[in-house]
C-alpha cells in the first residue's frame, strides 16, 4: 500500500471527534448506511449478477454454476464456492497479482455468511448422490472502493443468488446446454445480511468510508438473517470492552433490519 | 447456428446485419470516481471498463525510464463474462492481449514529460460476445483522454473478420464459431484517426487482396466508432461544468 494515500491522522482525530457529537463528515447518523442501488442482470452470460453502489463504492457480483463431483464427506451436497477480488481499477492502492490477505479476508468472511445462514439449499443442488452435484460460484469485484466492500459484497451476493437460474445440463451428453432457458431458481431462504460495525474511539458505526475505515481501530462483522447471527469475523488489533461488545451486536442487530428493508424489492 | 451451404451471394449475418454494419454502441465516459480517466465500452452485447491511475512513480524501481513515462496496460475478462466460468486472475491470453493493447495505444501518448513514471491502464470485460480486445481499447482510449494525458489522437479499435468468402466488420461470437465454407477469419485492428494502424492480428486463412480490403473496410467502421468515443469525451466534459 502506498503510504501517501493513507488518510492522515489529522483527519482520523476529526472523524473520532465529530463522532464524539454522533456526527460524520458526510451528514450521516452513524447507524447509517449510505444510499443502496442495486442494478441487476449486467452480464448475460451469468447465471445472475449484479452491480451494488453503497455510495461511492461499487461492486459487481457474478454466479456461475458447474456440475462437478461433490466431496467425499458430503455426497449428497452441492458445492459453493466465493472469491473476491479487490482489482486496481477500483483503487490505486490495490495492485495486480495475486490476491493479498484483504481480497482473501473478503471472499471467506462472505463465504461463511452465506453457508452458514443456511440460506442455500445445498441438499436440493444434487443432481446424482456421489457423482454429480452443482457447484456455485459467486465471484465478487470490486469496481470502485470507498469502504464497506465487505458489506456490499454481501449484499451482492445474495442478490446475484436470488437472481439466478440454473442453466440446463443434460445428464446424458454430461454438459451443460446454454442454449436452451434456463428457468428453475437456486432453493434459496432467508438471506443473511451482513453488517460490520466499527469502532473509532470510544463510539460506533458502520457503513465506513474510505476514510472512516482507514482511521477505524477494530472492525466486527455480522452475518444476520432474520433474528439468527450465524457469522462473525472480528478484525483489527483494536480490542472491544465486553459491555462495549454487547452494544455492538445491539447496533448490527438494529441496522440489519433497516437494510434488509432496503433491498426487499431486489429479492424476488 | 445457420445451417446450409452458403454461397456469398446469398450470405446474411444471423443477426440481419449488414457487411459493413457495427453492433449497436454504446460510450461512457468517468464511470469509476476513483480513476484518474474511466470509460465504458459497448458493442452489441460485449462490454468493457477501463481505467487510468497515473502517471505515477514507477515501481519496481528496476522498470523506471529516465527519459519518458511507460504506458502499462492489463486486460482481464470477469469470472462470469462468458458462458463457462473463467478462473480469476491472468492467465496467458489475457497477457498477451495486456501487452497487444499497450502497443495499440502507446504511438498517441506522449510521456516524455513523465520520466521515470507510469501510467496504468486496467481493462475489464464484464459481458463478452466476441471482438472483447477491440472494446477494451477503445474505452482505454477514451479513459487516457480523459486522464487529461498528451495525446496525439485517440486509437479506435474495430475487429474485422471474413466468414467463408464475405468481409464482414464486428464480428459476434456466433460468427466467430461460424464454420460453414472457408470458415471464420478474425482480423482485430486498431488505428489512428488519420488511418495510421497501431495493432493488427488475424486467426484464419484469407489471401493478401482480400486482406487489403478488410483494412479498407476497417477504415470506415474505426470513424464511425471514433465519433461515438469524441462524443462520450464531450459529454463527460459538459457534465463536468
Amino acid at each position: 500500500m502506498n503510504e501517501e494515500n493513507f488518510t492522515p491522522k489529522i483527519t482520523g482525530d476529526r472523524i473520532k471527534a465529530y463522532l464524539e457529537e454522533g456526527k460524520r463528515f458526510d451528514g450521516r447518523t452513524p447507524d447509517q448506511f449510505r444510499e443502496i442501488k442495486i442494478e441487476k442482470d449486467i452480464s448475460k452470460k451469468a447465471e445472475g449478477s449484479v452491480r451494488v453502489k453503497l455510495g461511492k463504492s461499487e461492486v459487481l457480483v457474478g454466479v456461475k454454476m458447474k456440475v462437478v463431483e461433490p466431496y467425499a464427506d458430503s455426497p449428497d451436497e452441492g458445492v459453493l464456492m466465493t472469491t473476491a477480488d479487490l482489482l486496481p481499477i477500483s483503487s490505486e492502492r490495490f495492485e495486480s497479482g495475486p490476491p493479498k490477505f484483504p481480497a482473501i479476508e473478503l471472499g471467506r468472511v462472505i463465504d461463511r455468511g452465506l453457508r452458514e445462514s443456511g440460506f442455500i439449499d445445498f441438499k436440493k443442488l444434487c443432481i446424482k448422490e456421489g457423482e454429480k452435484v452443482w457447484n456455485i460460484f459467486v465471484d465478487i469485484y470490486s469496481l470502485n472502493e470507498d469502504g464497506n466492500l465487505l458489506d456490499a459484497g454481501m449484499l451482492g451476493a445474495i442478490i446475484a443468488l436470488k437472481s439466478a437460474r440454473i442453466p440446463h445440463y443434460d445428464i446424458e451428453e454430461d454438459k451443460i446446454d446454454y442454449e436452451k432457458e434456463a428457468t428453475e431458481k437456486i432453493p434459496l431462504s432467508e438471506p443473511p445480511i451482513s453488517i460490520t460495525v466499527h469502532k473509532l474511539g470510544d463510539n460506533f458505526l458502520v457503513d465506513p468510508t474510505r476514510e472512516e475505515e482507514d482511521v477505524s481501530d477494530a472492525r466486527i462483522t455480522f452475518g444476520i438473517s432474520g433474528e439468527i447471527i450465524s457469522s462473525v469475523q472480528k478484525g483489527e488489533s483494536g480490542s472491544i470492552d465486553l459491555e462495549k461488545m454487547k452494544e455492538a451486536i445491539d447496533l448490527a442487530e438494529k441496522v440489519s433490519k433497516n437494510v434488509r428493508k432496503e433491498i426487499e424489492k431486489y429479492l424476488d | 447456428m445457420v445451417q446450409g451451404e452458403k454461397k456469398m451471394s446469398e450470405f446474411k449475418r444471423p443477426d440481419g446485419r449488414k457487411n459493413d454494419e457495427l453492433r449497436p454502441i454504446e460510450a461512457k465516459v468517468g464511470i469509476i470516481p476513483n480513476a484518474d480517466g474511466s470509460a465504458m465500452y459497448r458493442s452489441g452485447d460485449t462490454v468493457a471498463i477501463a481505467a487510468v491511475y497515473g502517471p505515477k512513480k514507477m515501481h519496481p524501481q528496476h522498470q523506471q525510464d529516465p527519459s519518458k513515462g511507460k504506458l502499462r496496460c492489463t486486460y482481464n475478462m470477469l469470472s462470469f463474462s462468458v458462458s463457462d466460468r473463467i478462473r480469476p486472475g491472468l492467465n496467458r491470453r489475457s497477457t498477451e492481449i495486456g501487452k497487444i493493447t499497450e502497443w495499440a495505444l502507446d504511438p498517441v501518448l506522449d510521456l516524455s514529460k513523465f520520466p521515470n513514471m507510469v501510467v496504468d491502464v486496467h481493462i475489464h470485460i464484464t459481458q463478452a460476445d466476441a471482438g472483447t480486445r477491440c472494446a477494451g481499447i477503445n474505452a482505454a482510449s477514451m479513459a487516457l483522454a480523459q486522464a487529461g494525458l498528451p495525446m496525439k489522437d485517440l486509437v479506435t479499435s474495430v475487429a474485422m473478420g471474413k466468414l467463408d468468402r464475405t468481409i464482414v466488420v464486428d464480428l459476434t461470437k456466433e460468427e466467430e464459431d461460424w464454420e460453414e465454407g472457408e470458415g471464420p477469419t478474425d482480423i482485430p485492428l486498431s488505428m489512428t484517426k488519420d488511418g495510421k494502424i497501431t495493432h493488427l492480428q488475424l486467426d484464419g486463412k484469407i489471401s493478401p487482396s482480400q486482406l487489403k480490403e478488410a483494412i479498407d473496410l476497417s477504415r470506415k467502421a474505426c470513424a464511425e466508432v471514433y465519433e461515438i468515443q469524441k462524443k462520450a469525451l464531450k459529454e463527460a466534459i459538459e457534465k463536468n461544468e
